[in-house]
């Protein structure tokens, strides 16, 4: 199939905010200020479990310069419903507990009472003067102790969903999920080789560099304003709607320019305290994390431990294959395990499959979406496991994947058969680049490994507007997190015929453009894509009538096509084409204002695919690994601007060098975080990393009209694995724990090979 | 306590702002003297979202006292542009997609001007250790380091030298 030729799809122009944000005129969260704004503070919980025998503001509202103080008592009790939000589902009770907490604390961090002020000093002093009795309950961190049958348990109602038989006492895991494809034990019958491992990964966070900020107004009317930074304001207004019991008409919410999310801002922490103490108070209320309360109290991603059973025969089909997958969900039920589970094989066209996976709760901050969720936790101990059979096998890693690998017409464990996708193109693509035809060099090695995600569609809305001069907006309701508003304006220059610059993207409120499901799930280029391209066709046929009129011809007479109406044939009449400039500028004979507008649910949802290839070399003196050569490939469907798509591999690369290598979450016997700072949680910096290649590998996703797959999320599925089996193959150690942090790299060094006394 | 009077410069300009003691000049500049474009991102240091200048100095905003710019010249990113002209940096880093989200990019951009002020043929390696205390998560850093090193090459070809320091 020879290539669509495209004037603007696949061009690299100039971001439309990107003046703005090189500048520091752009606004984000912490940015914006109204006047007369009060600053809000959150007192946290110091332990990691306790009951809330009381608590007691009455010291800090004397203060002077203290506006509001609210507690739970001041948010409505919530239904156990469950509702969507990005790619996770949250329990509305469970929500209002963790914005505030009620009859207890359930971890470290966790919110119990917020103060307004008149100062960020008065409001810190005002925190203090709150008295909380706490009674300290035993804690549980672990995800293996918390499934234990004595383990404290966090939820007394809370019974195991799933579990044959019915659960009917408490326990800490919150839902058992199972699926199956064929007949393992009939497929490990036909194996010759079987590998059997256990692996483990730690709670790791997005990291992203501003923290979370809100800025609430409140009117007397019931009338409600806000600014957030959030990958969904139209979430942020359903969750403040529910929670606040406020019509989510009088609630108005502008996405400011966000800096960073990766899934951890399709939840809200701030915002329904914020607009709380600005009703209270009658005044506006700016509310920002400090770092430490971003590591203490908002989302992570879960670690989880994972049992993994795969069976071959000699040649490198691959027969059988089990995993069983322990998640962290934090304080409430809720991890990605599902996702998890679903992401293990699916990149391999399997006959016999068995997926086991456990939703755990425990002490630990609430997880949230952090990158394809879930799956690169079950992609580190299956990838992992692969390469141990390819060495067993003495196969090329990506020739053993290449037998295996799933394609059109593969049917997954959780029961979609695949559509047109780009496994083995992708594959294909890293044996035939230069960093695989390159030997390694001496005192590296190389590893290998590939990831899935599903990628998602869901609800989009979008508008085009032309203006009196003929350019035209084009109006949707997704914050723009990496660059989707130059490809929503390339997409709709290519679909009008006209000069990319002559379009200009909005992001809209939530009261100035409808619904939109939140920026995650690498939907937006996809969905609201598709939402920009439809309301530009209906923006087209628009201009197609107008034409029609001046020509005084039949509609259907006309033709749209580089940017002009012309008729649509000879019969039609002889006229001359007509420029979106000169129709716009006889609007006002033809019917006033030109407009196109969709809405749609989005489905067919491109998956995607990748394969990374590191090299790297590992200090045995201090298990300092380090990456000489890094390649992320990947199926991106078409890549409308590809140095954005670029950038989405690299940055996702690197989330999982780090998550690799050094991040975690650590805590103490008392159930404190010990690292909540940059300086202890280590992120990947400039000077760890060499450049991050990346080969696009373009196989279209044929239910969009330009072909485009979601790119956001498959980037980070598989590195952890690719480093884990570089440093097996440069060491002859196979690390099953993340992260294969220096301490632990170089104590696994020493176990293997004991130093001399003298050393 | 009383407030400090602290007279001062901030992109050229003649400054004066009151504050207190234990203000750092990071809060000044964004809470008192409407320059946001200097980000908190930690308050420990770490991120490097708030870097400027200080007397010709790449420092943490939030890590210097707001009194400590008494009579010292401090630049930010809101003086990096000369009028409606973009730094080289400044275009190339657009030209180039080497941000993302945004949040960074403007702790990036006056680290970047810094060394190139300093060191006009910075090898890779030099470019990543000097922007080692800029945390990036969106980028990967590949498209930065790969912007400042074209700027530097571009920056050489048209004669520019490097400021004495």
């Amino acid at each position: 199939m020879s290539k669509p030729q495209y004037k603007w799809i696949g061009t690299r122009p100039d971001r439309p905010d990107g003046a703005d944000k090189v500048t520091g005129r752009a606004r984000f969260g912490a940015d914006f200020n109204l006047p007369g704004q009060l600053v809000g503070k959150v007192l946290r919980s110091p332990h990691a479990h306790a009951r809330i025998r009381s608590i007691d503001t009455s010291a800090a509202e004397a203060l002077p310069g203290v506006k509001a103080v609210v507690t739970a008592a001041d948010f409505p009790e919530q239904a156990d419903l469950i509702v969507p939000t990005g790619e996770m589902q949250v329990n509305l009770r469970d929500i209002t507990r963790n914005i505030m907490a009620r009859e207890k604390a359930l971890y470290e961090g966790h919110a119990v009472a917020a103060v307004a002020a008149t100062s960020e000093a008065i409001a810190k002093q005002a925190l203090g003067l709150i008295k909380v009795d706490y009674e300290v309950l035993p804690h549980v961190i672990d995800v293996a102790e918390a499934m234990k049958p004595d383990a404290p348990i966090l939820h007394e109602s809370l019974r195991t969903e799933g579990a044959n038989p019915p659960a009917t006492t408490a326990s800490n895991i919150a839902k058992r999920i199972e699926f199956k494809k064929g007949d393992t034990a009939a497929g490990f019958a036909q194996a010759e080789v079987v590998i059997e491992r256990d692996y483990s990964t730690q709670a790791v966070h997005q990291g992203y560099i501003e923290p979370h900020a809100a800025l609430a107004s409140a009117s007397e009317d019931g009338q409600v304003q806000l600014w957030s930074t959030t990958q969904g304001h139209f979430q942020v207004r359903g969750f403040c709607s529910r929670l606040l019991n406020i019509e989510t008409s009088q609630i108005r919410v502008t996405a400011t320019e966000i800096g960073g999310g990766f899934g951890g801002k399709t939840v809200v922490y701030l915002e329904p305290v914020a607009i709380r103490l600005s009703q209270k108070s009658g005044k506006p209320v700016k509310m920002v994390m400090s770092r430490e309360e971003v590591f203490r109290a908002s989302g992570p991603a879960p670690g989880g431990n994972v049992k993994v059973k795969i069976g071959a025969t000699k040649d490198g089909r691959i027969v059988a294959a089990e995993c069983t997958v322990e998640m962290q969900a934090g304080a409430f039920p809720g991890s990605p395990v599902g996702p998890a589970c679903m992401c293990s094989y699916a990149c391999y066209d399997i006959d016999n499959i068995h997926i086991v996976g456990f939703d755990v709760v425990s002490n630990r901050p609430k997880v949230a979406a952090y990158r394809a969720p879930g799956a690169p936790i079950s992609a580190w101990a299956v990838e992992s496991t692969i390469d141990i059979l390819a060495q067993r096998l003495s196969m090329d890693p990506i020739d053993l994947r290449l037998m295996n690998a799933a394609k059109k017409g593969t049917k997954t464990a959780y029961g979609v058969t695949f559509n047109t996708i780009g496994m083995v193109e992708t594959l294909e693509a890293v044996k035939n680049s230069d960093h695989y035809k390159t030997p390694v060099k001496p005192g590296y090695a190389r590893g290998v490994a590939a990831g899935f995600w599903f990628n998602v569609g869901a609800d989009s809305s979008a508008a085009a507007h032309v203006g009196e001069d003929g350019t035209v907006t084009v109006i949707s309701g997704n914050p723009d997190i990496g660059g989707s508003r130059a490809s929503l304006a390339l997409m709709a220059a290519e679909e009008l015929g006209v000069d990319y610059n002559k379009v200009r993207p909005v992001i809209a409120d939530t009261a100035s453009i409808g619904f939109n499901f939140v920026t995650g799930g690498s939907r937006v280029t996809f969905a609201t894509g598709l939402a920009v391209v439809n309301s530009v066709r209906d923006l087209i046929r628009e201009l197609k009538v107008r034409a029609a009129k001046i020509w005084n011809v039949d509609p259907e007479g006309v033709m749209w096509e580089n940017g002009v109406a012309k008729p649509a044939g000879s019969n039609v009449g002889e006229f001359e084409p007509l420029s979106i400039a000169q129709l716009a500028a006889q609007a006002g004979r033809t019917g006033g204002p030109i407009n196109g507008h969709a809405q749609l649910n989005v489905t067919g949802a491109g998956p995607g695919f990748g394969v990374h290839v590191a090299d790297l070399k590992v200090d045995s003196d201090t298990g300092v690994v380090t990456v000489g050569r890094y390649t992320a490939a990947q199926d991106v469907g078409t890549a409308i601007h590809p140095s954005y798509v670029e950038g989405q591999l690299q940055g996702g690369a690197v989330q999982g060098i780090g998550w690799a290598l050094n991040e975690e979450y650590i805590y103490n016997t008392k159930g404190k975080l010990e690292n909540p700072g940059f300086l202890d949680y280590r992120m990947p910096v400039a000077s760890d990393l060499p450049m991050i290649e990346t080969i696009l590998v373009e196989v279209p996703n044929p239910t969009h009209p330009y072909g485009v797959r979601g790119v956001g999320e498959v980037p980070i599925v598989p590195p952890t694995a690719a480093i884990g089996n570089a440093i097996a193959r440069a060491t002859g150690i196979r690390m099953t724990d993340l992260p294969m942090s220096p301490p632990k790299l170089s104590e696994a060094l020493d176990t293997a090979t004991p130093r001399m006394a003298a050393e | 306590m009383a407030k400090i009077h602290v007279t001062t410069t901030i992109n050229g300009a003649p400054t004066e702002f009151l504050c207190d003691a234990n203000q750092t000049l990071l809060d000044v500049l964004r809470d008192q003297l409407g320059l946001t474009g200097s980000k908190e991102g930690c308050g420990s240091g770490d991120c490097g979202a708030c870097s400027v200048t200080v007397n010709g100095r790449l420092v943490c905003s939030c890590l210097v006292l707001a009194p400590e710019a008494e009579g010292a010249k401090v630049e930010t990113i809101e003086g990096m542009a000369d009028g409606d002209k973009l730094h080289p940096l400044q275009k190339k880093f657009v030209e180039m997609a080497a941000l993302q989200c945004g949040i960074c990019t403007p702790g990036f951009l006056v680290a970047s001007r810094a060394l190139l002020e300093r060191n006009l043929n910075p090898t890779e390696t030099e470019v990543r250790y000097w922007l080692a205390g800029n945390l990036c998560r969106c980028t990967g850093y590949d498209k930065i380091v790969s912007a400042v090193l074209d700027v530097a090459a571009e920056m050489r070809a048209a004669g520019v030298k490097e400021a004495a320091q």
